[in-house]
């Protein structure tokens, strides 16, 4: 399915990425449209005025490890269009799907890409495509049922459709 | 093949036979937990009975938006006629309270907008954490749904020597097993017996850091004393099938554990034997939040720092993890001990966990601290350094003023 792919360039990000360096605790208090502004302040200071939207993120082990904080929508506000990662951080996973963001578990994944390459992700299928080296890799696509989630722009979004939230 | 204890509340509350590992289950949650008020465009709700509503990040409100915050908190607990509702003078951790309250039970699924639910996996409760968004939609449809992982079974055996602490057992874990991202622990072992709930809780909490889905501990006489009388409903503990399926079983033998140690900014893969890091000098020790601000906790600090003092150039901060708590550790005089030896003993809340509303860590200090997280920046400047240990590698170092292995002292 063409929708579920995405074409980026790729910003690559280590291991244990958690949820303090993508929200640090003095902007959880912030209005949501400051928060993403202090992304990665700690351990990649500038990366924000340098991401582009459409950008892809790719990150080592244990991505999202930390707190319940909504990693998610700071990605999904700065344009992000997918995090790929060698693994997630459960709750960090759960943040990114309800915000709609598209994320992928792909093993061998920092191996395949070097940063800046551009690559095409298909989220519905795990395919992942080097388009700079002209290499593919196959990650394990979400559950269908963690997809549609995805699909439907978050879960805040599936609520309000529903009726749920004021 | 059989389940296990995962597996069958998995099975029970989502109405499947069977549940094995990459299974997508929609469940039915017992108890939905919020300290958040700041979401609360809720329309309507499944069950005003199933939540629990508190405050502990921020408390007493320390800013406007706090302040306002809580409002809008009390607000909608009229609203919605929320029983389960703990107002300033009753609060507490979320994750301290609902164990203390018997709201936290066996068999039974809570969810919780704060990532160290796993803690109420001691009470044989399957816990997680979810985000803001996901709350909500727990909220107002009382489901959710879980991937089931793959499940490791640690086995407990023989006794933890003098000096050694459940805390140090969970760093031991996360120092030699790394991460479990997407999957689970199952505690089980003779071992268990001797460590009581506290310990049990403070294992659990620190499952979060290991990134685990579900960290559960048995049904047995400590946590069946433990419900005696508090359990607010009836309950259906989770053992698992003779058969059960286990990815892998790590047996550790308690009485070879030395104090372990956590290196700052990360958990998984960054623990060490305290013999290894003795010495370094801290500006603050920190003693408290979900992971360990419950009465042994005190009464270990309490032991440690009768009749010393800390060390001049060092700060020692210890926050009960409730009022109830405080309140206990009052009675025993372990409060009076711990300020006799020059101590600040807070009120009840998150507090410098985080680096909320106190103890925030300036630029370049070194902390030792018996809380929940090391990472870069977690409470207050990202140049300071976060160490972590047992509640008597916390005290014995606030005493000596570097990190001291509480064997020594």
């Amino acid at each position: 399915m063409s929708n579920k792919k995405v074409t980026g360039r790729v910003w690559k990000f280590g291991s244990d990425i958690n949820t303090d360096l993508v929200i640090p605790n003095f902007a959880i208090y912030l209005p949501r449209n400051e928060q993403p502004q202090h992304c990665f302040v700690a351990n990649r200071p500038g990366w924000v005025d340098e991401v582009q939207p459409g950008d892809i993120l790719i990150a080592g082990t244990n991505f999202g490890v930390g707190s319940g904080r909504p990693i998610g929508d700071v990605f999904v506000d700065l344009g992000v269009a997918a995090v790929v990662a060698e693994s997630f951080n459960g709750l960090g996973l759960r943040n990114c799907i309800n915000a709609g963001l598209a994320s992928l578990p792909c093993r061998g994944i920092l191996d395949a890409f070097d940063e800046g390459d551009i690559a095409e992700i298909d989220w519905g299928t795990g395919e992942v495509r080097n388009l700079t080296k002209g290499t593919s890799i196959t990650g394990q696509a979400l559950p269908q049922e963690l997809q549609s989630i995805v699909e439907d722009g978050g879960v805040e979004v599936m609520l309000r459709k529903e009726g749920y939230l004021a | 093949m059989g389940m296990n204890a995962i597996e069958k509340i998995l099975a029970r509350r989502s109405g499947r036979d069977v549940v094995k590992p990459g299974d997508v289950v929609v469940v039915k949650v017992d108890t939905a937990v919020s300290f958040d008020a700041g979401r609360m465009n809720i329309k309507k709700i499944h069950d005003p009975d199933m939540l629990v509503m508190l405050h502990d990040h921020v408390v007493p409100a320390p800013t406007l938006n706090a302040a306002n915050g809580a409002k809008s908190m009390r607000e909608f607990v009229a609203k919605f006629g929320i029983k389960n509702y703990f107002p300033v003078g009753r609060h507490g951790i979320s994750h301290v309270l609902v164990a203390e309250e018997g709201l936290a039970l066996p068999g039974n699924i809570l969810v919780n907008g704060d990532s160290h639910t796993c803690s109420s996996g001691a009470l044989n409760c399957l816990a997680r954490g979810m985000g803001p968004s996901e709350m909500i939609h727990v909220m107002c449809k009382g489901k959710t749904w879980f991937i089931a992982g793959p499940t490791t079974k640690i086995v407990l055996e023989g006794d933890l020597p003098e000096g050694v602490y459940p805390r140090d057992v969970i760093h031991y874990i996360a120092g030699q097993y790394g991460d479990f991202a997407g999957r689970n622990l199952e505690w089980y072992g003779s071992g268990l017996d001797k460590i009581g709930m506290d310990g049990r809780l403070t294992m659990a909490t620190i499952s979060a850091e290991l990134s685990v889905e579900f960290s559960l501990f048995p049904y047995d006489k400590v946590l069946a004393d433990y419900l005696d009388g508090r359990a607010k409903r009836p309950f259906e503990p989770s053992l698992p099938d003779d058969d059960a399926e286990y990815e892998q079983v790590i047996t550790i033998n308690l009485s070879e554990l030395e104090p372990q140690v956590v290196l700052p900014n990360k958990v998984a893969w960054n623990a060490k034997p305290i013999s290894e890091v003795a010495g370094k000098r801290v500006d603050q020790a920190f003693m408290g939040s979900c992971a360990n601000g419950r009465l042994s906790d005190f009464k270990i600090a309490a032991d440690i720092v009768r009749g010393k003092k800390v060390a001049d150039g060092t700060r020692f901060i210890v926050t009960p993890g409730s009022q109830e708590v405080m309140r206990q550790a009052v009675k025993a005089g372990y409060v009076e001990t711990l300020l006799e030896a020059g101590a600040v003993v807070t009120n009840s809340t998150c507090g410098a966990c985080y680096g909320g509303h106190m103890g925030l860590l300036a630029d370049g200090e070194v902390c030792i601290t018996a809380s929940t997280r090391n990472f870069k920046g977690r409470m207050g400047s990202s140049k300071a350094e976060i160490y972590m240990g047992s509640p008597a590698t916390v005290a014995a170092s606030a005493i000596a003023g570097v990190i001291t292995d509480p064997r020594k002292v």
